[in-house]
């Protein structure tokens, strides 16, 4: 297998080979520095305020797909065999605005500008890959990952929908345009053999070989595994963590599969957030808030479902929905595999049931049961890109003769790891699903729970909300009239 | 002079840097190509709030990979200070820590990263002191930075007591931190005979100039700052970027090169001022109509560690606490405390929110004492016409359009009917509860500080029939120059295409004012117009000349000038002036006429004029969660005769949604060692594109020119918008009311996170059992 250290991608339409860079270099700060392109601006470099927005062209099941994504926490390195397309790109070869820029212009989308570029390139997500009428819902969710200091989004909003009103002549990057041309290019830069970059004092591997990468893994178990990079990229610019060597494992094709069998949904780790939730979406429609309101689309575009469970941040917001569910995670280490629920996973604060070397294979989560209801909840100070101050997700199977037969309730926010309520599961299993057992299980959650008093929320906070997050779901699950979720007032 | 028809003015022109913002060819102080050899700058914070620092050792920051040098006050050759108004502002803090995340000294290396990872080397020992974080501990323990302030009119006292209702009670309101999406920025470049050169993002070029002077030990003549354009600047960048720019030179000056300094998100947020959060007490008494008798209002704001604008703004807030209410017997206190947080500063309102928030709070809890619909109550207080007129400041309301714009928003928003619907919604749903409020704004225009209130401006005119103009304010998104090519446009009758706007530059303009106070194109506009006007008469006398017609015969339309028989091209009438040996450029003046003011008494007319609006704002909020949703707004919004709608609009919306942001989602956070926890995005939650509500009606108040002779009788629109932020956080408590028995006072203070709210919720039901 070939050893190499360079990264193509394509650029303004042609191939861009970047050798001999240090790993850890961002995306932004390549633009930035390295090219003199600085339309693509630096707000936050966490993956927050979407001023560094660009989009990513990847070929999926032979066709484009377009996908913003934060440059400031993105690495050069997971570049290659891809498009990167900047504000800068998007000019038509007459000089010409391109529409979703001319759409700005037009309803005065822009005050300080800074942002702008940001929102240019959502756009152009929105616009390459979204409905041609967006309605609010779709316009909300293109743009989650951008923040605005100035306008109050209503002009962009407007500008949004517009974004059709233009002619496509001589632009670059146009809806049903003929993208044969851009998938033979990038056809031709499909990723090969294994990466290997150098720094001083860093070296990160990219393998493409499912059993290359569990092998170097093995070889280096003291490795930090990099996927979609979106926590990652934060130890590196904002914590500064010495971190010698980085195992990439985007570049595995074998990883970036969904496979579906009698058993459920089996998510590999190259899977991003979008393309797992539009699976899990499939089968519990339930998701769809959370999946909303999961960070951000440039963030759920990079980072990984199972990057989410094996970063195991307490605070995270697949895992108690999971959890819920009954997934399991799949660990390999070497050729070795083994399978565990996933609240198994978790034994405390960072610290888990895997050994050096062993990484998340896939997350399983299974098929919907017949009669099983389920529901998630999220709350947070803002409703888009926030972290939870808790999160509590429920299933519940009922008996025929209306008694709680399973019951599975799992919390974010709430202790040192996403941690199931088991006093709560407790005190309904078995009994009728009424509101003297509502009542109980409420009771019963403050001995299964010690929550932290942090900037997102304090301990009581948290404890009375998981509580009236249950008693939530119970309304829910026993029909109630009224509306019980702002989300159904919109 | 006017001419035929309006060329620009009143028009919805674009900004005008759009084209340069979607394409990303806009040049910020970042973007702008850096001198050869440029370094790279970053601050070392203190760790602690209070306290003496026992040794700094800095040899492992030098030791770090790519680091050219440190500096710290010793390297000061002039004065280690950026406080503009008092001096005391460190720029490097020398033996006193005053708050976590205070500039301790500088690094210098080859790439901002190696810059960032070097400061956090330094080994420091501190001795540390107990730390005051709040107003309410300082006022406790008597903490100051300036002198507490007191305005009295009437028989407040007498006036309560003998009220028919009396109420009273305490109410606190967070900071907010400017979020300008563009940090902080200053490239310092050394250039001959010891001169400098500095690009600054800052809404006050003038100040850093003699900043960064004073600290440098030269004069402002060796000093030239320029600014093209900021990415946003809220306030925050009218006294905190000199603290940038003169850490930049002084690390320039060390190393003999240019130096960039650009604060990273973090410490951007950890070592700037924000605004003022408040704390309050307050009595009142009134009548049953809920007309007010008298009150007495306590004002204590955190003012920080230092003075900055603390007084200005805090005087602000005094005399913005009427809104648009008249407060025949009232004594006000104001208390500036001193805090070991970082120092607060100047933030779009200036103190004037913070002011309007208690009266509208109080205006609140007067309703649901007596059972009234708020908006009821509102007007009953509202400022009369020829009555009642005058503020307590002993400033007369001459343009009061208050009662008639909220009628007007009242009726075209339905609120009445709402309000109904609200009622039938919440008797119908136990867990999620609507509320509906409508606010009013009246805010005032000028600087308080009067000499502040002056502008200038450079108009040439080239040989070949373009423009440049130049003037002393400064771009940070408002349009500012897009209105001031507009204005110059429609003097000299051409095409805006023909002007370019240049850099805000201190060897252009000297001598300005902070872009502040709303009053950019109230101030520049003017001076642009008097440069505009003199060219004009200048050319209308060489063409009356040319024509042997009388210069006030001389018509300029579009591009065109005609005197009697003969017509030019714009063109070519400058060709032929030039040619005849006619100055072709010239500069602009404007002071504002009318205003006066005794600070010693807090009475005179320190605002030209008042700008007016109004809000209805529908929420929702979740009763288990206490997470809100704005559902619908409706605004009414008086900038006189809009010098160009679209922008106009834009100050609006997005004032209005900032102001919601600082009520309710944008909360600053320190924990109990004084260290601010919300220092970045991540954590600092500002409105995002789905707050923006399903519904909305926003509009500009029609046929209502200014009475005062501003330009084009347009009014100042980059601030009081802000207030009608208001109107939301009031329908959250009303709400939060909804789940209380009739009359509850819900015990909301801002900003309205979800854990404030459910708090409150949890309190109003308690109480109703």
């Amino acid at each position: 297998m070939s050893e190499h250290d360079s990264i193509r991608f394509v650029l303004d339409g042609r191939v861009h080979t970047v050798t001999g860079i240090d790993p850890t270099t961002t995306v932004l700060q390549y633009l930035r520095e390295h090219l003199g392109r600085t339309g693509t601006k630096e707000g936050c470099a966490e993956g927050d305020c979407g001023a560094c927005t660009v989009v990513l062209a990847e070929l999926r099941d032979g066709r484009v797909q377009y996908l913003p994504i934060n440059a400031c926490i993105r690495f050069v390195a997971t570049l290659d065999g891809k498009e990167l397309i900047t504000v800068e790109s998007l000019r038509g070869t007459d000089g010409r605005l391109h529409p979703v820029q001319q759409a700005l212009v037009d309803h005065h989308g822009s005050q300080c500008g800074f942002c702008t570029p940001g929102f240019v390139m959502s756009l152009l997500g929105l616009y390459l890959d979204g409905p041609a009428q967006p309605d609010r819902r779709a316009i909300d969710d293109a743009l989650s990952g951008n923040l605005c200091r100035c306008t109050g989004y209503r002009p962009i909003i407007t500008a949004a929908q517009h974004l059709r009103d233009y002619g496509t002549d001589a632009v670059p990057f146009a809806p049903g345009q003929d993208e044969s041309a851009r998938i033979a290019q990038l056809q031709g830069l499909r990723p090969d053999g294994t990466r290997v970059l150098r720094g001083d004092g860093v070296t990160l591997y990219a393998p493409t070989d499912a059993d290359a990468f569990a092998r170097l893994y093995a070889e280096h178990p003291q490795a930090t595994v990099l996927a979609g990079g979106t926590d990652v990229g934060l130890w590196i610019n904002k914590q500064f963590r010495p971190i010698d060597t980085f195992l990439y494992l985007g570049d595995v094709a074998a990883f970036d599969a969904i496979e579906q069998d009698a058993q459920g949904l089996c998510i590999g780790p190259a899977v991003s957030l979008s393309r797992a939730f539009r699976a899990l979406l499939d089968a519990y429609s339930a998701l769809d808030e959370l999946h909303r309101r999961f960070a951000s689309t440039p963030i759920r575009n990079s980072g990984t479902l199972c990057g989410n469970v094996a970063n195991g941040s307490p605070i995270g917001d697949s895992m108690p929905a999971l959890i819920a569910l009954g997934a399991r995670v799949r660990l390999r280490h070497g050729d070795e595999r083994r399978e565990l629920p996933l609240d198994a996973l978790y034994l405390d604060y960072m610290r888990q049931d895997r050994r050096p070397g062993e990484f998340v294979e896939a997350v399983i989560v299974p098929a919907p049961r017949a009669g099983q209801r389920f529901a998630t909840y999220k709350v947070s100070k803002r409703i888009d890109q926030d972290i939870s101050a808790v999160c509590g997700a429920y299933a519940l199977e009922l008996a025929a003769d209306g008694r709680v037969h399973d019951v599975r309730i799992a919390y974010g926010g709430m202790a040192a790891t996403p941690k199931r309520a088991a006093g709560a599961e407790a005190a309904l299993r078995g009994r009728p699903f009424d509101e003297a057992a509502l009542a109980d299980a409420m009771r019963a959650l403050a001995g299964d729970f010690t929550p932290l008093t942090d900037a997102r929320a304090s301990a009581d906070y948290r404890r009375e909300v998981a509580a009236n997050l249950l008693s939530r779901f119970w309304l829910e699950a026993t029909g109630v009239a009224a509306p019980v979720r702002l989300s159904e007032l919109a | 002079m006017s001419n035929a028809e309006s060329i620009t003015i009143g028009r919805a022109r674009e900004h005008e840097s759009a084209h340069l913002h979607v394409s990303g060819e806009a040049r910020y102080t970042d973007d702008v190509t850096a001198p050869a050899g440029t370094l790279h700058g970053a601050f070392g914070l203190s760790r602690i709030a209070h306290g003496r620092i026992r040794s700094l050792d800095l040899a492992p920051v030098l030791a770090a990979p790519g680091v050219v040098a440190v500096v710290t006050a010793a390297d000061i050759p002039g004065e280690n200070n950026y406080g503009a108004v008092v001096h005391d502002d460190p720029i490097f803090t020398e033996a006193l820590v005053e708050y976590a995340g205070q500039p301790l000294f500088g690094v210098v290396a080859t790439s901002h990263d190696a810059a960032r990872r070097a400061a956090r080397r330094a080994r420091v020992e501190y001795e540390e002191l107990p730390a005051l974080l709040s107003a309410r501990e300082a006022l406790a323990a008597g903490s100051f930075v300036l002198p507490s302030e007191r305005i009295t009119r009437g028989e407040p006292d007498a006036r309560i007591a003998a009220a028919p209702h009396r109420l009273d009670g305490e109410y606190a309101v967070g900071g907010q931190d400017h979020f300008y999406l563009e940090g902080q920025i200053a490239l310092a470049v050394p250039q001959e005979d010891g001169c400098w050169r500095i690009l600054s993002s800052t809404q006050h070029p003038s100040e850093v100039q003699h900043v960064v002077a004073h600290a440098l030990g030269v004069t402002a003549k060796d000093v030239t700052v320029e600014m093209r354009r900021m990415g946003g600047g809220f306030g925050g960048k009218e006294s905190q970027p000199a603290l940038i720019a003169a850490a930049a030179a002084v690390m320039a000056r060390k190393t003999g090169r240019a130096v960039k300094l650009r604060l990273d998100r973090d410490d951007d947020m950890l070592l700037t001022g924000k605004r003022h959060d408040f704390w309050y007490r307050y009595e009142v008494g009134f009548g049953d109509d809920g007309r007010i008798h008298g009150a007495r209002l306590l004002l204590a704001s955190r003012c920080g560690y230092s003075v900055d604008l603390s007084g200005p703004v805090n005087d602000r807030a005094m005399f913005h606490v009427d809104n648009a209410y008249c407060l025949e017997h009232v004594d006000i206190v104001s208390h500036r405390c001193k805090t070991h947080t970082v120092s607060n500063t100047a933030f779009r309102g200036f103190g004037g929110p913070q002011g309007m928030v208690l009266i509208e709070q109080v205006m609140d809890e007067i309703a649901r004492h007596l059972g009234r619909d708020p908006l009821e109550v509102r007007r009953a207080n509202f400022y009369g016409i020829g009555e009642r007129d005058e503020t307590h400041y002993r400033m007369k309301v001459e343009d009061n359009i208050l009662e008639p714009l909220v009628q007007r928003l009242a009726t075209e928003s339905d609120y009445h009917a709402r309000r109904a619907a609200v009622a039938a919604f919440n008797a119908a749903s136990p867990v999620l509860k609507k509320g509906l409020a409508l606010t009013p704004v009246k805010f005032g225009i000028s600087f308080t500080a009067t000499h502040y209130n002056q502008a200038g401006a450079l108009l040439h005119v080239y040989n070949d029939g373009s423009v440049q103009i130049n003037h002393g304010g400064t771009e940070m998104g408002q349009g500012l120059h897009t209105k001031v090519v507009q204005v110059v446009a429609e003097e000299l009758a051409i095409d805006p295409a023909r002007i370019r706007i240049t850099a805000t530059a201190t060897d252009k303009v000297p001598n300005t004012s902070a872009t502040a106070a709303s009053s950019g194109s109230d101030l520049n506009g003017m001076a642009a117009r008097d440069a505009a006007r003199k060219i004009r008469a200048r050319l209308a006398a060489f063409a009356a000349g040319q024509a042997g017609v009388a210069a006030d015969a001389v018509v300029f339309e579009r591009d065109r000038i005609v005197a009697g028989e003969r017509e030019w091209p714009f063109a070519a009438l400058v060709k032929a002036a030039y040619l005849a040996r006619v100055q072709l450029w010239d500069s602009g003046y404007y002071r504002t006429p009318k205003i006066h003011y005794d600070r010693a008494t807090f009475s005179g007319r320190p605002f030209y004029y008042f700008a007016y609006g109004a809000a209805v704002a529908e929420v929702a909020i979740d009763t288990l969660t206490g997470e809100t949703r704005l559902l619908r707004v409706d605004i009414l919004h008086d900038v006189g005769s809009s010098l160009n709608p679209a922008l106009d609009l834009g100050q609006v919306e997005g004032g209005f949604l900032q102001g919601v942001g600082w009520l309710t989602c944008e909360e600053l956070w320190w924990n109990p060692r004084g260290e601010l926890a919300t220092h970045a995005p991540s954590t600092y939650k500002i409105p995002a594109c789905s707050d923006w509500p399903a519904e909305w009606h926003v509009a500009l108040l029609e046929r209502a020119p200014n009475r005062e002779e501003t330009i084009y009788r347009s009014k100042a629109v980059g601030e009081p918008p802000f207030m009608l932020g208001i109107a939301a956080f009031q329908a959250i408590r009303d709400a939060v009311a909804a789940c209380g028995a009739p009359g509850c006072r819900p015990p909301l203070d801002a900003p309205a996170t979800p854990e404030a709210v459910l708090r409150a919720v949890d309190a109003v039901r308690a109480a109703g059992r």
